[in-house]
């Protein structure tokens, strides 16, 4: 279940790039800097109440140049329809406005995000790394951060040195 | 350091410097604010859980959740290992209810391959996703009464959860890491042996409730430990996030089982709990009523159960049978191609939510055409939860705090992937 695509697009002519439908799920494309409108539009318009945040998420295609895609997912509970917004951002405006004003549950997801990807969440009340160590270096989840790790575990003097 | 009572009429050194007291002498009332770091090794966190409380007295001013110390780096290295490779993984996030994991995984999978699965296979997963609640929901009773003080709760609750697991490892080999779902289906096959057993236990099983009830229902230390605690509304359990018993104890009604019916759940009859006050007397009893209504589920899945394959005619995707790897030549090169090099999917994004015993667990699954996701995100209840733990922690007493852990059934495994 999706709501109609046609309608956001209409009200958002200048922030909605594209809306895809495959397996049954809606997706819809936006320019970055409309991410805080068109979610209060989502969870405000009486047709759409997606008042629940369901998750978001980041993808990283170090090809493309603008590197980074930022996934969200809304649901609607008295509607029981989902919908998937999804923007890019570059390696150097590595940087959106947080939705933390619309739905709090924003404010881990978020972090989490920064945390593993690096982008930055404009007016985060309280952006800092949650998974990873504070003086942690990198960004685990993008593709160029290496699966080994980065030769740290050979400089622990506490640990056998096998090379 | 001065207490409430002291006199101060003596000279001070600050900064090593006599200054000269105040003449008159007043009692000085000592107010300032205590950080207290609770965790992460404190056997009530249920794993490895820090907690920073600044504290007012005994009263919490902030809990600001430190997480990560389980951090096992799940989700990336879902991206270097097949499809079926990863269904073991997913095990290892909540542990204590493993096999749901799998469930979730693999339907995000089969949304994605848009896989038909046979009608026998539909009905043992409901079943075992159901034994799996009951067994989850006794595991979290039987530690948050031993964490409020009640110890007599936890080894009955234990002792039918053995039974449970005794049936699980007759079932599939295992009893923590179960591993049970496949692509398309399951592993094994009930066995007669296993439904007697299952009918034995799911006809004595309402009795035992009412003896959970019986040591806790009247229990004053249950009550006023439990009783407006950690309350929040539903408007605000929403906005957070939160799903599962949390989202429901505030009366919210809302279970993916009913509102985007999977397995079998839309042909059975059930009902979803729900709430009043939302706190965590209210989260006890939609817990106790969901085993109820599980066991009402995995009676009428026996009744119904239809003979039948238990995994999907799908070569590319699904294993031979075992038998017949051990003596048909092209079955063992089948059996070696898909354990070795998976299959490839579809490219295309699917996003699905299964609803486990603490929420909702959600995959996540960005698909390039090849044999491994490009990305796998896990949307974990446990870790959503911790989101909103400040807010529901703030205000009441220090001791509440190991209550409002357990609360939301939290496993860390889960949290930190």
């Amino acid at each position: 279940m999706h709501p109609d695509p046609q309608k956001i697009k209409e009200a958002f002519p200048q922030i909605v790039q594209e809306a895809q439908i495959g397996l049954g799920e809606l997706t819809l494309f936006i320019v970055k800097e409309g991410i805080v409108s068109l979610c209060r539009y989502l969870h405000d318009d009486s047709e759409m109440q997606f008042n629940h945040i369901t998750d978001i998420c980041s993808l990283d295609f170090p090809e493309d140049e603008e590197r980074f895609e930022v996934v969200y997912h809304f649901y609607s509970i008295p509607k029981n329809h989902r919908i998937r917004v999804k923007t890019r951002v570059s390696e150097e405006e590595c940087s959106l406005d947080s939705i933390t004003s619309i739905w709090k549950g924003a404010n881990f997801m978020e972090r989490e995000v920064y945390d593993m990807m690096g982008i930055r969440f404009e007016h985060h009340p309280d952006l800092r790394r949650i998974m990873m160590p504070e003086d942690f270096e990198g960004h685990p989840l993008r593709k160029d951060f290496p699966t080994e790790g980065r030769g740290w575990r050979n400089t622990f003097e506490f640990l056998p040195n096998n090379s | 350091m001065i207490n409430k009572g002291d006199n101060i009429t003596k000279d001070v050194a600050i900064g090593g410097k006599q200054i000269e007291a105040p003449h008159e002498t007043k009692p000085v009332l000592r107010r300032e604010e205590f950080l207290l770091n609770m965790g992460p090794q404190h056997p009530s966190t249920h794993g490895v859980l820090r907690v920073v409380l600044d504290l007012e007295g005994e009263r919490i001013v902030k809990a600001t959740p430190d997480l990560g110390y389980l951090h096992r780096g799940v989700e990336k290295l879902c991206e270097l290992e097949t499809y079926n490779q990863i269904i073991p993984m997913t095990d290892r996030l909540d542990y204590v209810c493993s096999m749901t994991n799998n469930y979730a995984f693999v339907r995000a999978v089969e949304k994605l391959l848009q896989l038909q699965i046979p009608e026998r296979a539909e009905y043992i997963r409901t079943l075992v996703a159901e034994m799996m609640r009951i067994s989850g929901h006794l595991f979290w009773l039987g530690t948050q009464a031993l964490d409020v003080g009640a110890m007599t709760v936890f080894f009955f609750t234990f002792r039918e959860r053995e039974e449970i697991l005794d049936m699980f490892e007759e079932l599939c080999g295992a009893r923590l890491t179960m591993t049970y779902y496949r692509i398309g289906g399951i592993d094994r096959d009930l066995t007669p042996k296993i439904i007697d057993r299952l009918k034995k236990f799911i006809k004595e099983f309402p009795k035992k409730i009412k003896e959970y009830n019986t040591l806790l229902e009247h229990n004053r230390i249950w009550i006023s430990r439990t009783k407006d605690v950690a309350v929040i509304s539903g408007e605000d359990a929403i906005n957070f996030g939160l799903t599962g018993p949390p989202l429901r104890g505030s009366g919210v009604n809302y279970d993916i089982r009913k509102a985007e019916p999977y397995g079998v759940y839309d042909r059975l009859d059930w009902e979803v709990p729900l709430g009043k006050n939302g706190d965590t007397y209210d989260r006890y009893w939609i817990r106790i009523l969901e085993m109820i209504q599980s066991a009402r589920m995995i009676e009428q899945c026996l009744e119904k159960l239809p003979s039948g394959p238990i995994l999907a005619s799908s070569p590319m995707v699904t294993l031979p049978k075992k038998n017949l790897v051990m003596s048909d030549m092209e079955s063992l090169i089948h059996h070696f191609l898909v354990a070795s090099k998976g299959f490839d999917a579809p490219k295309g994004e699917v996003y699905c939510g299964t609803e486990v015993p603490k929420g909702e667990l959600g995959f996540y699954i960005y698909s390039t055409g090849g044999n491994r996701p490009y990305r796998l995100k896990i949307r974990p209840p446990s870790f959503i939860h911790m989101g909103a733990f400040d807010y529901m922690a703030r205000g009441y007493m220090i001791s509440d705090i190991i209550t409002i852990f357990g609360t939301y059934d939290i496993v860390m495994g889960e949290c930190d992937r």
